[in-house]
Parts: structure tokens; sequence; C-alpha cells
């Protein structure tokens, strides 16, 4: 563990209802307290207990964004994780678990094993989570840490249960921490610091205060795996930042509410997943047509229908794009990591109410549920704020000029008025309206008036591109091979590069951010200057591939796809590029090795 | 080319037709609806509100072309989904009063879910649900209050299911004022939508409405000799069982007028701590505070 190469992956894994959740989060706030970058993904299933849970941290000292390819240490609270992950071992680690109860499997030459005599540490505990600590314990003695890391962490952990709870933790940490003294060999290096502390966020809790940080002060959800962690939070902090935060009945209800709310002038956003978006689709259109801002998030999970809840899966693309009927204006973004899903909620917000169309977020498990590290300093939580044009000068004279919500303008954009505004009433209608809001869609109906609206509208968003930045190639532009992704798969691409590059294969990085406006210009000519590209993504059918295809016309020389469930690997990308480099294949779809 | 007729709304309503939105109704002369117009626009005289403070949320339906015709901020939504943006709508500004008008299928069908946690919630809305039991828009199908036995285009041998029931279901659902109109009562009708406006919570007004063009069942002469009001038999707004019991008669006596009344339950936006000081939360400062900003990187670290 020279700390120049420091990069280090730790991984617990049991049943559900083993706990592993809080060995994990006290763990992941003792390394970024020392200032180490972190990643964690947590694997897991639909099921409150049994089951398989793996969780895997993986800390350094840049920025990481992957749970990486193998293991630098394993924590098997049950024999299935030991028979199920064992192999994922570096050799050098080291595997901690209870002798009382698992027995080994087959490990690389060198990897140590750690058997901790749980019934005899826990001192005949009946607290049935207390090996956790007791492993804790261990951990820290082995990775090179005082013991006073550990016992701070345990005091801030547990210190609102009361002091017994904190003395029985403390003690059962110290057995395991002496037991593994006495017994085991540590790693010959500490573990380093870095420059100072860093922060902890999810991707879900990253766009909650993204929200907070745009001036969202209306936040309705019906809870939806992988997207409650946005509802917990706003919940959790609703009273303290004056965001009024509704769970309602249904996701048709929760779109119609955030609707309601922004008409009257709130910033409004909602969360949810497929299915909920699903019901969503019909209220996305009609905010569209009614000229309301609001902000809907997609966290993808594995489709189609229920499909697998608890797992990653980039497979709403179409179904965002084609989110409502007829042709409707609505901007499409795919953050990258929590820091990207943090700056990207405001962004979008300003966007959306000086163009006055909603907008759609498109993040997935991976990275909502992925806990990363931040450095405090990166957080502006005071960003610009541009609501657009909004009228607030009364009128008490009715014989001024009438006011038109839906004027005709050069720019599509017809400042709003807000109810309560006296002089300004006027209706908003899902059917179409005229300038005045009066309903051309019945009896009335007018093909002149019903085409210049259509116009109106879609000047609104016809020249965007303009005024959000357009993708850019990372890395050398000289490149044997250019991989392009979407979204979430930025991390994993990023770092198959490092691991490519090391192995000397030339390749740059093309990474798509913003799906509606697509930045077709520049993206065609990245990609006809390119000599081999490939394009990667989480799903079946290239759903990207085909979006790009049809925005631009380009082909693409190759494919990776995967669509079991679980993300990328940094190696499943390599091999799939070395082998389609060879001309094995022009399609790749790497097997997921480990099962979780 | 610009076909239709608008007029200029009026700021500072001095009489009832000063409540009338841009356009003329395009409901069919004689449809029930007209009564519930015009019984809106007395009650608001009456009240002395101003348009400008009333948002009016609609569905879709004959009747849910209704804020066209009104004046006040309108918002003509999706089919069913009026009550849910009502309610966004309110509690991101209570200092508004919200009405929502819509028919029996937007509300009790489509919207049927929304009908059912709206009156749990006590939103403080005035829903006013023009009945017609039958699916106008569409040309003749069944509603969900279309009477057992009923034919319609969807029904031609006659329908085989007992309809649904707004007075005990809203009832049941925790509404907290609950009362049956008659389109061709106004007068009762506008006694009965102003002390809904004023009630605080959710308040529900559901009105036969006659069609006069599909529904030849439930016609003025089949509601004109049953309807009796409540309000001359002594009924106690406070006993929802007998509420209940009146709310299923369906036969030679038909009950209008105030079935439930819960004063003392808090409306929504009252129970809300957020509202408690700092007024409409749309109004309120965005972006966050040094000390907020604070607090959450603090919880971060």
């Amino acid at each position: 563990m020279s700390s120049e190469q420091f990069d280090f992956s730790l991984a617990i894994g049991g049943a559900a209802g083993q706990g592993i959740a809080t060995p994990g989060n006290i763990l992941a706030r003792m390394f970024t307290r020392r200032g180490l970058s972190l990643y964690a993904y947590n694997a897991y299933q639909s099921i409150v207990r049994g089951g398989h849970i793996f969780l895997t941290m993986r800390i350094n000292r840049q920025a990481i964004y992957t749970h990486g390819d193998s293991l630098n240490m394993l924590v098997c609270l049950n024999q299935d994780t030991m028979d199920r992950h064992s192999s994922l071992m570096k050799s050098g680690g080291c595997v901690i678990y209870d002798s009382d109860k698992i027995t080994p499997g087959e490990l690389a030459t060198d990897v140590q094993l750690c058997p901790l005599p749980i019934k005899e540490l826990s001192n005949k505990s009946r607290n049935k989570v207390i090996q956790n600590t007791i492993a804790l314990g261990a951990i820290n003695y082995l990775v090179g840490l005082e013991f006073e890391v550990l016992e701070n962490s345990l005091n801030l952990q547990f210190g609102r249960k009361g002091d017994a709870v904190v003395r029985e933790n403390s003690t059962a940490a110290l057995a395991g921490y002496e037991f593994a003294k006495e017994n085991f060999k540590a790693y010959p290096e500490p573990l380093p610091t870095g420059p100072k502390p860093l922060a902890l966020w999810t991707g879900n809790e990253a766009m909650a205060m993204g929200g907070a940080a745009a001036g969202v002060k209306f936040y309705s959800a019906y809870p939806m795996s992988p997207s409650t962690g946005v509802l917990h939070w706003m919940a959790q902090n609703a009273r303290e930042l004056d965001i009024m935060v509704r769970q309602a009945e249904d996701e048709i209800a929760v779109a119609n509410m955030i609707i309601g709310a922004a008409h009257v002038g709130a910033r409004a956003m909602c969360a949810t997943s497929g299915g909920g978006f699903a019901l969503m689709t019909e209220a996305v259109g009609a905010a569209s047509m009614m000229e309301i801002p609001a902000v809907f998030i997609n966290v993808q999970r594995a489709g189609p229908s229920t499909g697998v809840p608890t797992k990653t899966e980039q497979g709403d693309l179409w179904q965002a794009l084609g989110a409502s009927q007829g042709d409707f204006e609505r901007l499409i973004v795919a953050p990258t990591d929590a820091l990207d899903s943090f700056n990207v909620i405001p962004e979008l917000f300003n966007l959306c109410d000086e163009h006055q169309c909603p907008g759609i977020v498109i993040s997935d498990l991976l990275i909502a549920e992925g806990t990363f590290s931040a450095d405090p300093d990166d957080l502006n939580l005071n960003p610009k704020i541009n609501r657009g044009e909004i009228v607030t000068t009364s009128k008490s004279d009715a014989s001024d000029e009438e006011y038109l919500r839906y004027k005709i303008t050069d720019s599509g954009i017809s400042p709003r008025a807000l109810p309560g505004l006296k002089g300004h009433v006027h209706v908003v209608a899902t059917d179409e309206h005229d300038q005045d809001g009066v309903l051309i869609s019945d009896e009335y109906t007018n093909p002149h008036k019903r085409r210049r609206m259509v116009e109106k509208r879609a000047r609104k968003i016809a020249d965007i591109t303009d005024k959000i930045k357009a993708p850019t190639l990372e890395g050398d532009t000289d490149a044997e091979v250019t991989l392009i992704g979407w979204g979430s798969t930025y991390g994993v691409i990023k770092e198959a590069i490092e691991q490519l590059t090391e192995k000397g294969v030339k390749v740059n990085h093309l990474p798509i951010r913003w799906i509606v406006p697509f930045h077709s210009k520049e993206i065609i000519e990245i990609v006809e200057n390119a000599k081999h590209t490939i394009i990667i993504e989480n799903n079946y059918s290239g759903q990207f591939y085909r979006y790009m295809r049809s925005e631009t016309g380009l082909s693409i020389d190759g494919h990776i796809r995967k669509y079991d469930g679980e993300p990328f690997m940094p190696h499943h990308i390599v091999d799939s590029v070395l082998e389609q480099l060879d001309g094995k294949t022009n399609h790749s779809v790497p097997v997921q090795e480990i099962m979780v | 080319m610009d076909g239709i007729d608008t007029r200029t709304l009026v700021f500072e309503p001095q009489k009832a037709n000063d409540f009338k939105g841009k356009v003329d109704p395009d409901w069919c002369a004689g449809c029930g609806d007209f009564g519930v117009l015009n019984s809106l626009r007395k009650s608001c005289l009456d009240l002395g509100l101003k348009p400008h403070e009333i948002l009016t949320v609609s569905g879709i339906g004959c009747s849910s072309n209704f804020p066209g015709f009104f004046n006040s901020y309108g918002m003509h939504t999706l089919h069913g989904r009026s009550l849910a943006v009502a309610t966004g709508a309110k509690m991101a500004n209570h200092e508004l009063n919200v009405f929502v008008t819509g028919g029996d299928g937007d509300g009790y069908g489509i919207g049927g879910n929304h009908f059912t946690h709206t009156a749990r919630r006590n939103v403080d809305l005035t829903y006013i649900v023009m009945d017609n039991e039958i699916y106008g828009l569409t040309t003749g199908q069944l509603s969900p209050t279309s009477s057992l036995n009923m034919k319609t285009k969807s029904s031609p041998y006659g329908s085989v299911e007992y309809p649904f029931n707004p007075i005990t279901s809203a009832i049941m659902n925790g509404a907290t004022f609950v009362a049956r109109g008659f389109s061709a009562d106004t007068k009762h009708l506008s006694m009965l939508m102003q002390q809904a406006i004023e009630h605080k919570g959710f308040s529900l007004i559901s009105i036969f409405s006659p069609c006069i063009t599909f529904n030849h069942d439930n016609d003025l002469a089949f509601f004109k000799p049953r309807i009796k009001k409540l309000e001359d038999e002594g009924h106690d707004t406070r006993d929802w069982k007998s509420a209940c019991e009146k709310a299923m008669l369906w036969g030679d006596t038909i009950y209008t007028g105030l079935f439930h009344h819960v004063k003392d339950r808090p409306a929504l936006h009252e129970a809300e701590p957020i509202l408690e000081k700092g007024g409409a939360i749309s109004n309120r400062t965005l972006g966050l505070n040094k000390e907020q900003t604070k607090r959450i990187i603090d919880r971060m670290m």
C-alpha cells in the first residue's frame, strides 16, 4: 500500500438485516475525514430481511468514480459472502470472517485469513449486529489506524442512542482491535491522509441539495426505489429550509401537484423511477402546453415494468424522449456523477424558467444511490438564480393594453403573470389556446392560430443549444479509439481509459450530458474526426446510439452494452475495447462475473 | 379569420355578470351547467371576492370548460387531475381562493384517487362538481354515477353496475364540508356555495346538473318532484351517519343541501408547520442563507 499509488477497496457482505449500512457509514466517514476520496456501491435486493447485500467501498487520494475491479479487504458476515466474493481478492489482501460460522473459500496465495472468534469476543452479547463492530475494530488495526480514530467515529455514530450503546460498541471494537493486533499482520503502511476532510453524499442527496440551492419551494413524491433518497432528504430538511414537501397518492398526483405549485410561482420538483415516470408523462406534456416550468427526475432502474427494482440500467432514454403525446418542448439532461447531479439542478431550473417548459433529469441507481466523497469547497449552494420573464406590476385600469399570457413574440417567450396579480387574470389550458388563453381546440378551431401557437412554443427552445455547454472530447485528440457514453457511465469509462492507456492503447472520451437539446453539430465534428468509435451504455438495445443516429445520421464502429442489472466494472470496458480492436467483434456484452 | 368574440375582463366586479369570462359558454342550450356558473358568479359577488384573488382549476369535460367562462385566474388541466393541480397551487399559495370545477367522470371516475385523498387531507378547496350522470363530451356513455340499468351508447342493454355515491364517499374519506345542490335551484346553490367558499377545508358541492342532450333518464322532470332540501327537515350536519342514510336515498325522495360539516379540523395549510409564519411559500425568497448552507455542509462531513 505505497501511498503514491494508494488504491484500496473494501467490501462487506451479508444478508439484509445483518446491519451492513452502519459499519459502512462509520468506515466511509472515517476515510473521508482523513481526506481520502471515496466511492461506494451497494448491491442489494428488494427485500428487508435475507437475500444478499454487498457493499463495496473504494478509497483513493485522487477523485474516483467506480468501485473498481477487485478487493483489498473482504468482510464476510455470512458464508454466502465468502463463497461469492473470495475470488475478487487481490494478492496481499485480507479476508475477515466469523470463524465460528464461516469456512474460508479458495483464495489467492498470499491473501491473509483473519478469522474472528465472534462468540468469544462478543462476550456472549445478545446484540446480533455486534459482530460488525468487532470486525470494525479488526479493520481499524489492519489498516494501521489508532484505536481512538474508530472510538471517535463510534461516539459520533451511536452518541444519540445513549452511553450504554456507545460503551457496548466501544468494548466490542476494542476486543476486535486487540485480537487483530495479537493474531494478524497489519498492512505495512498505514492509511494515508488527504489534504483536507471531505464530505459524503449520494447522488440522490446531491439532487435534493441542488434543488434546495436552486430555490425549490415545493417538492412532491411517491416513494419508489431508487429515487426515494431525494424524498428522504427533502422531508428531513423541509422545515429548516422552507420547502413544502408532499407525499402524494400516486405519481400522477405528484406530477400534477408540482405543476399547480409551479404555476403560482414556486420552483417545484419531483423524483421517481421509470414506472412512476410513466404515470407522470401526460403531466409533462401538460406543463409543456401550459408553459409551466417544473423539474421531473427519473432515477432509472432496470425495466421494463416493475423490472429489477434495486438494480441499475440506462433503459429509460426513449421513455424520457417520448414522455408525452404530440410535439412538446422540454429539456432533458443526464448527469454524470453526484457533483454533476447537484450542479445540474439549478442549471436546469434556470433554463426551464427562462424558456417556460418542463425539464427532465435522467439519473440512475448507480449514481443516485452510489455514495461519493466531495470537496466541500466545490459545492456552490448559492448558484445564480434566473426566474425568466415574470410580470410583477399589477394593473388597476381595465382600459390599459390587455395582458396576453401567450403573447406571440420573436423569441416565443411570453412574460408570465402569476395568479394573485391584479389585472392579469387569464386561463392556462392543456387544450390548444390562442395568445389570450382562449381555447381554440374545440368549436373554435382555427388552423392559422393553431399553427402560430405551435411555432411560438417551438421558437422558445430553437436556439437553446447556444446557451448550454457543448460536449467536448476528453483526452488525446489523436487517439486510436473514441469511447462515447452518456450520463452515469462517465466515471467507469474514465477509469477504463486509464487502464487502457497503461496497456499502451490511445483512447479518448466523448461524454454526453445534454440529451435535449442535443449538440449535433459539435458531436458530428468530433465523431467524424475519430478513428474508431465505440458507444458504451447500460442497456440492451443501444438506446443512446439509436438516438444519436436519429439526430446526427452518424454510424458508429462498435458497441459495449450491459443489461444484467449490475453496472460496468472498468475491466469490462477494457476487455471489450481490446477484443474490438483485435477485430473479434463490434458488439461486446461483458459478463458479470460476480453474483450479487 | 379570428372568428370568436372575446370580452375584456372586469377588474373590480360590481355585478354578477362582471364575473363573466372572456368567452361565453359553449354548452348546449338548456344545460344544467349554466345554473351552476350563474350561482358561482353571484356567490363571488356577494362575498366581495376579486377575480385576481381566485384560481379556478378544472379537468376535462363539458363542465371542465368552466374556467374560460368565469372571470378569475384559471387552469384548464388534464382529465381527472384538477384536484392534484389545485392542491399544489393551494399549498404553494394558500392566500388564493381555489375553486375546482368539473364533472362526474372527471372527478369520480378518472380522478377518483385524487378525490379520496384530497378529501382526506382536508385541502382548503371548493370543489364544484356538475354531475349529469353521463359522459356528455364523448357523446353519451356510462359515467360512475349513471343509474343501474341505464342505457347509454356504452351500455346499450342497460348498465349492470351500481353507481358511485359522491356524498357518502366524501364523508367516509374525511371531507369536512359535503353538500349536494341542484342546478335548477340557483338560490339554494348560491347559499351552499357561499358557505363552502367560507369553509376552511375541503368542501364538496356535488350538483345535479342534467345533460339535456344525452341523459333522458335523469332530466329536470325526474329531479324536480323528488328533490327535498335537508334544511327544511332539521338535519344535523354533525351527524355523519344520518347524513349517509339520507344521501343514499334515490327514490321518491332525493335530498339536496348540506349533509355534513366539520368545523374544528384544520385545513392542510393550517396544519403545515412551514406555513405558520412567512406567508405563501411561492412568495418567499429563493436560495439558502449562510447558516443553512453551513448546516447542510456540516452534516455531510
